[in-house]
């Protein structure tokens, strides 16, 4: 019964976005004049619609309402309530539904923040971001619908995926959603803008706080999507290169250089078509990421659930939208007042370009290393892999450079600079990181080709960015996003070179030396939970001075039966103990992974100063 | 002018990657082996099942006709649904099957045998799996159709035997 | 409670086998291989069966001489190209390769046309 309310809310919502489209369509033939009326009434209607299926979908997974087969296929009666909760974004129709309502949340608030910009501009927006919801409603309703009924009712649901029953998964979708959605308005908006001939700088300081917000929120939501990966997956490491995480991070790239983009164009009214170009391709990519990801097209950890169908009408709605874009921009392309600004070799307009072309690289990358292979195993029927290995060979030299104009183009100026600028201090801060790298590859004998002048680059770029808070510059947030760059990169390295592991077989008894250490394996703990058994194994890692005491479990989930290792990890300011351990086929055996992971805790804290820039960005208005 | 050829350039590249990941949807991504190199090493050493002795692969092989190696064991459930497939083609008396056991406990296969029958002409051990990596396996059961004289692979069948993989393996004997 | 069973069934009959160190070395090259059973993860991090013999046969090569090259050789003899992370240079693997510089070197070019020296 309630799981009807959340079905037709969501068919009003349809017929709403009908009404919209034609509505705004019909006003461009005269004064646009719609959004005066009650097209405004009813965008709020349309939200409230969608907020209602969500609650609805929520409420039946937290009565375990298992008439819905939604909830029969993702829930079951024994799960704690949080996870019952989560579950609602935990699978595919849930997580559309969460698409959607992102969708129209950010239309709402745009309109509202919209209010004394052109009529134009905002109805054109709107058309476009009611297109992209009455596509996205489409799909849920006819190829994905979460309200779909199960009869005979079933009497217990199948349960949720074990490896995603954890706190940092459980937020993680939610806030990487209003980043990855949140795009989407930045899409309308420059269509919008396009149309209207209205791309310059007040656009630019409108839209620059959209920007701001997605790319907070993609931020924090990739940085809670590696913790998770860091101690769930039980490998140790934060970042695989898995084309899940690879669509998380294109939009981002791109988006981090629309945000210089836009600042750009917000002081010095240039580069309006780029701006466009990115704003759409950003959009198109959060799109193409979900194509990738639903439709079950890669090979990933994070495989969902898959449906050839979903994948067609995604595929379809996504070039739709793309090739409305490509003969939108070049139709109205003529309406960009080309500035009569000049960009100087030696300004910050230039460093931008810079930083865009370095950031457009970096997306190509990860780009063809994604998608690579299915081209290729579609057009030669050869079948390759493509890993690690490869993102880092083409990355890391192009890093090198990139850290340097990083370091030196925040402090050019505007319009135009003098060449000779280059003080001691510089050089003396090159000097430093120079002798401190080489001393430090040369003690701890790390021996890739490319980590002393990655080192010294990272290190110069860190003290750059230290020196730069004492400077006459006042912009506080690029300050502490540069800042937390440097010391993601810094840590990264460090964490990557001093890193140490040791894997073996153990049995309860056992000790192991390793380097200096020795890991004891003392006993094993079996407790019954709510849904779930576990053992927990009792480690201790004793060396010189102390001894520290690691307690991993093996989780024994009974709705689905699936096993999970649970690292347990102990973080200090200087480095991480991470210690797993996994059932293996043989007489009382388990397989120890210990890991040092030093500064590990730096990376997070490092993306969260980036974040941290961002949101102080946000909150001044004018700078 | 130039700016049409952008344009027309443009949309043919999108209309290119739209076709392809169109056709990428059809492809499985579960993955379907094309033999790369079909000659396998057969020259490695390996125990028999129910007994301490050691043999040669190559040995195992005729010098005519085809072989059919079975990667099996007692505990994979799967292959007590191919197994008679395997009862069947043995009393067809074209061929010889080696079954290679893998990772299992020998009275576990002993029980096994006995309880759905013998179809190997020999059977010999993969404690480690290494043997079974030797072929190029993925698990069990699977099953490879061998030349004896070329000692080259002519086909593969991953997972259970089913009746299409049957009636091909009969197609090939004969 | 059905898997515990089975797990316990797994513990008590299952005979030993090998159970030497892996060496860093095997650590090494197993990173760079896909454990071709499992979804996304490399040899190194899975501990499925083909995993396990996968690293045990990484070994065994190593043990007979065999360096990295010859190792990766091997295998993909045996699995296709699809099992290394680290796609060689081939005609098939060109353009992955150098696409992403072909770009970078076009918006440098691009770039360098829209500033002004003077």
């Amino acid at each position: 019964m309630v799981n009807q309310l959340g079905n037709y809310s969501l068919y009003i919502a349809l017929l709403i976005s009908i009404f919209i489209i034609i509505k705004t369509s019909l006003s461009f033939r005269n004064s646009y004049n719609v959004l005066s009326g009650n097209i405004f009434s009813l965008i709020s209607v349309q939200s409230l619609m969608v907020i209602i299926s969500f609650l609805t979908l929520i409420y039946a997974f937290v009565t375990s309402d298992f008439s819905n087969e939604t909830v029969y296929n993702n829930s079951h009666t024994t799960k704690p309530l949080f996870y019952k909760i989560s579950g609602t974004w935990g699978n595919h129709e849930g997580s559309l539904l969460l698409w959607l309502l992102v969708l129209t949340i950010f239309l709402f608030l745009f309109t509202i923040d919209s209010k004394n910009l052109s009529q134009r501009y905002r109805t054109l927006t709107l058309f476009f971001q009611e297109i992209i919801i009455f596509g996205f409603l489409l799909f849920i309703l006819f190829t994905s619908n979460p309200f779909a009924n199960m009869f005979p009712i079933p009497t217990e649901g199948t349960g949720l995926n074990p490896i995603l029953q954890d706190p940092a998964l459980a937020i993680h979708p939610p806030i990487l959603y209003l980043g990855y959605v949140g795009t989407s308005i930045i899409f309308s908006s420059a269509l919008g803008a396009i149309i209207s001939g209205s791309i310059n700088k007040s656009w630019a300081s409108h839209i620059k706080r959209w920007v701001l917000i997605s790319w907070v929120f993609l931020s924090i939501g990739i940085l809670l999507g590696s913790i998770w990966a860091y101690y769930e997956l039980g490998w140790g490491g934060f970042w695989f290169w898995d084309p899940v995480e690879n669509v998380s991070l294109m939009p981002w790239l791109c988006l981090t250089a629309l945000l210089h983009t836009v600042f750009t164009l917000e002081k010095r009214g240039t580069f309006q078509s780029w701006a466009i170009i990115l704003s759409i391709t950003t959009f198109s990519l959060s799109m193409s990421g979900t194509f990738l990801v639903r439709s079950g097209i890669l090979n990933s950890i994070h495989t969902f659930a898959n449906d050839p169908s979903r994948g067609v009408f995604i595929l379809c709605f996504l070039f739709v939208l793309i090739f409305i874009s490509i003969f939108i921009y070049f139709f109205y392309q003529k309406t960009i007042t080309v500035g009569s600004n000049k960009t100087f070799l030696i300004s910050k307009e230039t460093a931008v370009l810079i930083n865009n072309l370095f950031m457009m690289f970096f997306l190509s990358v990860v780009l063809i290393g994604t998608v690579y292979p299915i081209f290729l195993e579609v057009i030669n029927n050869e079948k390759i892999s493509i890993g690690p290995p490869f993102y880092h060979k083409l990355i890391i030299p192009f890093l090198i450079p990139f850290l340097f104009f990083m370091a030196i183009g925040p402090n050019i100026k505007w319009i135009k600079d003098k060449m000779v600028k280059i003080n001691l201090k510089d050089i003396f801060i090159f000097i430093i990181s120079i002798v401190i790298s080489y001393i430090f590859v040369n003690k701890f004998g790390v021996s890739y080709l490319l980590s002393l002048p990655l080192f010294i680059f990272s290190l110069f770029l860190f003290f750059v960015t230290i020196r730069d808070f004492f400077g006459k510059n006042i912009n506080i947030s690029q300050k502490i996003s540069h800042f937390g760059f440097s010391l993601l990169i810094l840590s990264i390295l460090l964490n990557g070179v001093l890193a140490k592991e040791h894997s073996s077989n153990m049995r309860v008894g056992d000790e192991i030396k390793f380097l200096d250490k020795i890991i004891q394996f003392q006993n094993i703990e079996v407790i019954k939970k709510q849904n779930y058994q576990t053992l927990i194994g009792k480690f201790n890692i004793v060396d010189k001075n102390n001894s520290l005491s690691l307690k991993p479990e093996i989780r024994i989930y009974d709705q689905p039966e699936t096993i999970t290792s649970e690292a347990d990890i102990s973080s200090t300011i200087f480095t991480d103990n991470f210690l797993v351990f996994n059932l293996i086929k043989n007489d009382g055996f388990y397989n120890v992974r210990y890991q040092i992971k030093p500064f590990m805790i730096w990376i997070w804290i490092s993306v969260l100063l980036i974040s941290l820039g961002g949101i102080l960005s946000l909150k001044k208005k004018n700078v | 002018m130039s700016k049409n050829i952008k344009l027309i350039s443009i949309v043919l590249f999108t209309l290119f990657s739209f076709f392809i990941l169109l056709k990428g949807l059809d492809k499985s991504n579960i993955y379907s082996p094309e033999i790369k190199e079909n000659n396998v090493n057969f020259n490695f050493k390996a125990k028999y099942l129910f007994s301490e002795e050691e043999v040669f692969i190559n040995e195992l092989l005729n010098n005519e006709g085809v072989s059919l190696i079975n990667i099996w064991a007692s505990w994979c459930l799967p292959c007590r649904d191919e197994h008679a497939y395997l009862l069947n083609l043995k009393s067809l008396n074209k061929l010889s099957i080696i079954g290679i056991n893998y990772k299992d406990d020998e009275k576990n296969a002993k029980q096994f045998l006995s309880e759905l029958g013998n179809p190997y002409t020999n059977i010999i051990t993969d404690p480690k799996g290494i043997n079974s990596i030797e072929f190029g396996a993925f698990g069990v059961p699977e099953t490879y159709l061998i030349d004896n004289k070329s000692k080259l692979i002519i086909q593969k069948f991953i997972g259970p035997l089913d009746d299409k993989s049957f009636a091909k393996i009969i197609n090939l004997v004969q | 409670m059905k898997i515990l069973f089975r797990l316990l069934i797994i513990l008590l009959f299952f005979q030993n086998y090998s159970l030497a160190e892996t060496s860093q070395e095997v650590d090494k090259i197993s990173k760079n291989l896909r454990c071709l059973i499992c979804q996304g993860q490399s040899v190194y991090d899975s501990q499925s069966d083909f995993a396990l013999s996968m690293k045990i046969v990484i070994q065994n090569k190593i043990d007979e001489g065999k360096n990295d090259e010859q190792i990766y050789e091997y295998l993909k003899a045996k699995y296709g190209e699809w099992i290394v992370y680290d796609p060689e240079v081939n005609k098939n693997t060109i353009l992955l390769w150098v696409l992403p510089l072909i770009l970078f070197v076009f918006g440098g070019i691009l770039i360098i046309r829209k500033v002004s020296i003077k």
